[in-house]
Parts: structure tokens; C-alpha cells; sequence
């Protein structure tokens, strides 16, 4: 079942990506683009977003668990340290180069754009790159799992 | 009434002047969408809806759960079909033709993303969603890099 839910929720994020038009890079672009003909729905679509997501998460918060799995998962990392700064930062000069991230990317793969395709093997390389790098680094410890891949 | 409200997108004029392209309609509507599709992803599975974080973890050989996440990607890849089924087909992104543009582009948000912990989705909307402070920073400085990185390429570089 958790399967099938995970599969409605990536058909619904899709949905909403398609609808509000942030699957197109030239949409993205239109609103981190301040100097020229700047086109706010980017800020719409986050705060609607975030009209749904932040009540919709203390709701969730205030079960004790789940409704097809055992725990919740949230994320737990809370410091503001230079990995953030450096990695957020890089994030956002790769985003505003192309206007892709990593949802619109795979969505557009439905399209069999080269370009998209191109997009998307970069992205995966910049990420097995980075746990890589994670993985040999003076820090790392071989026996444990790469934090679970998860987002903070 | 969704449907109604669908039907109502391509009439939507936004506020066309020249070029000024806001469509707040189509916007709030999908914002709310992926907003949702978060919670339902966490209150059903207990997963947190960062596409950075889902993708990176089937990539990454020995991550858990692969199942979920083919699963959620496989929705996200086959919701232009699906919505194609409804007359709301998607169409190429429009990309740099140089190659070399998109490549350094997707390195530099795979790299990114997994060092900051996050994307659009995993700080904006989810990290966010949770008033977490980290990614509230981590929102404000991607927005603010990719905002300088669209004034170069756009402005001083003349593309």
C-alpha cells in the first residue's frame, strides 16, 4: 500500500508542477529573472504551497505515526553550517543556469527531451559525486548508511 | 468543481503586458497540489516529499526503501501522460542549446543539493513547511544565488 500511496503522491506533485507551470524552465526562470519581465507565479506557487504544507504537517505532527508505515521520518537536521551555505548556493547557480531542479527535471523526462536527459545524468553524477566524496572523506565511516539519502 | 476550475486555466489572461506572464490561478492551484501531495506523502508514508533526497536515495546503492521511491518518480514521470489523457500535455522545456550549459547545470544541482540537504521541494516547500529555520536559510540563499545567476546570464552577459 505504501507503494501505490507513494506513486498517488508522485502522480499529484506532478499535477501540481504541470498545472502551475513550474515544469517549465521558462516559467522558473521568469520569476528569478527580477530584472527583466518579471513574472511573480513562482511566489504564488510557494505560498500556496506552504498554505497547504504548514498546517497540513502540524496535523500530521499531532499523530503519533503514519497511516502505512511504522514512523515518521522527519528530518532532523537543524544547523545552519558552512555545508548548507556551500551547497545551497551551488544549488541555486545550477538552478538559475537552466531553470530545472530535480522535480521538473524527472517529470520532463516524459517528453524524451535530450536536453532533459543531458539535465538529468548531470544531476545524478553531481549527486554520486557528492556521496562519493562524503563516502572517502577523513569523516566518513565505511559501515554507515549514507544518512539514509534523506533531505534534512 | 476542480474540473471546473481546470476548465477555467486556459482562459486564464494573466496580466500580459508585452511580456509580464504572472498566472496566479493556475499557480495557487498547483502550489496547493504539491503542497498537498508533501503532507499525503508524510502522512501516509512517513516520507519526506525532498526530490533531491527521494532520487538521491535510489542512486545511492545502498540506501533503503528503494520501493517508495521508484515509486513516487514513476508518478511524477507519468503525470504529463496522465494529464496528456485529459488534454493537458506537456510540452518540451524549453533548454540552452549548448550542451555543456545544461550538463554543468544539473552537476552543480546534484552536487548542490546533496551537500545542502535539500531542493525547491525538500527546504522550500516540505523544510519550510515544517518552519524549520535551516531551511528557511537554505530557501533564501538558493533563491538569492540563482536570482545573481539569472542577472549575469540574462543581463551582463547579453544571451
Amino acid at each position: 500500500m505504501r507503494i501505490v500511496a507513494s506513486l498517488i503522491c508522485g502522480l499529484i506533485f506532478g499535477a501540481g508542477l504541470l498545472i502551475s507551470g513550474m515544469v517549465q524552465p521558462s516559467k522558473v526562470l521568469g520569476f528569478l529573472d527580477i530584472f527583466g519581465a518579471w513574472d511573480p507565479s513562482l511566489a504564488v506557487v510557494m505560498a500556496a504551497a506552504l498554505a497547504v504544507s504548514v498546517p497540513g504537517f502540524r496535523l500530521a505532527g499531532q499523530r503519533t505515526g503514519p497511516l502505512l508505515a511504522k514512523h515518521y521520518l522527519w528530518p532532523t537536521r537543524s544547523a545552519i553550517d558552512s555545508q548548507l551555505v556551500m551547497g545551497t548556493a551551488m544549488f541555486g547557480i545550477g538552478w538559475g543556469l537552466v531553470g530545472l531542479c530535480p522535480g521538473p527535471a524527472l517529470e520532463s523526462l516524459a517528453t524524451l527531451s535530450p536536453g532533459v536527459i543531458v539535465f538529468v545524468v548531470a544531476m545524478a553524477a553531481g549527486m554520486a559525486l557528492h556521496d562519493v566524496w562524503r563516502m572517502s572523506g577523513p569523516t566518513a565511516r565505511s559501515s554507515a548508511p549514507l544518512v539514509a539519502a534523506a533531505d534534512d | 468543481m476542480i474540473a471546473a476550475g481546470l476548465l477555467f486555466l486556459p482562459l486564464q489572461n494573466g496580466w500580459k503586458s508585452g511580456m509580464f506572464n504572472f498566472t496566479p490561478l493556475s499557480a495557487a492551484i498547483g502550489g496547493a497540489l504539491i503542497g498537498a501531495s508533501a503532507v499525503l506523502l508524510m502522512l501516509l508514508t512517513g516520507r519526506n516529499a525532498g526530490i533531491s533526497g527521494i532520487f538521491g536515495g535510489l542512486l545511492n546503492l545502498r540506501g533503503e526503501d528503494k520501493g517508495w521511491r521508484i515509486a513516487f518518480v514513476a508518478g511524477l514521470t507519468l503525470a504529463p501522460a496522465v494529464a496528456g489523457l485529459i488534454g493537458y500535455g506537456m510540452t518540451t522545456p524549453i533548454l540552452p542549446s549548448n550542451w555543456g550549459v545544461i550538463a554543468a547545470a544539473g552537476l552543480l544541482v546534484g552536487f548542490g543539493a546533496r551537500l545542502g540537504g535539500g531542493c525547491t521541494s525538500g527546504h522550500g516547500i516540505c523544510g519550510i513547511g515544517r518552519l524549520s529555520q535551516r531551511s528557511i536559510v537554505a530557501t533564501m540563499i538558493f533563491m538569492a544565488t540563482a536570482v545573481i545567476t539569472v542577472a549575469i546570464t540574462h543581463h551582463v552577459l547579453g544571451e
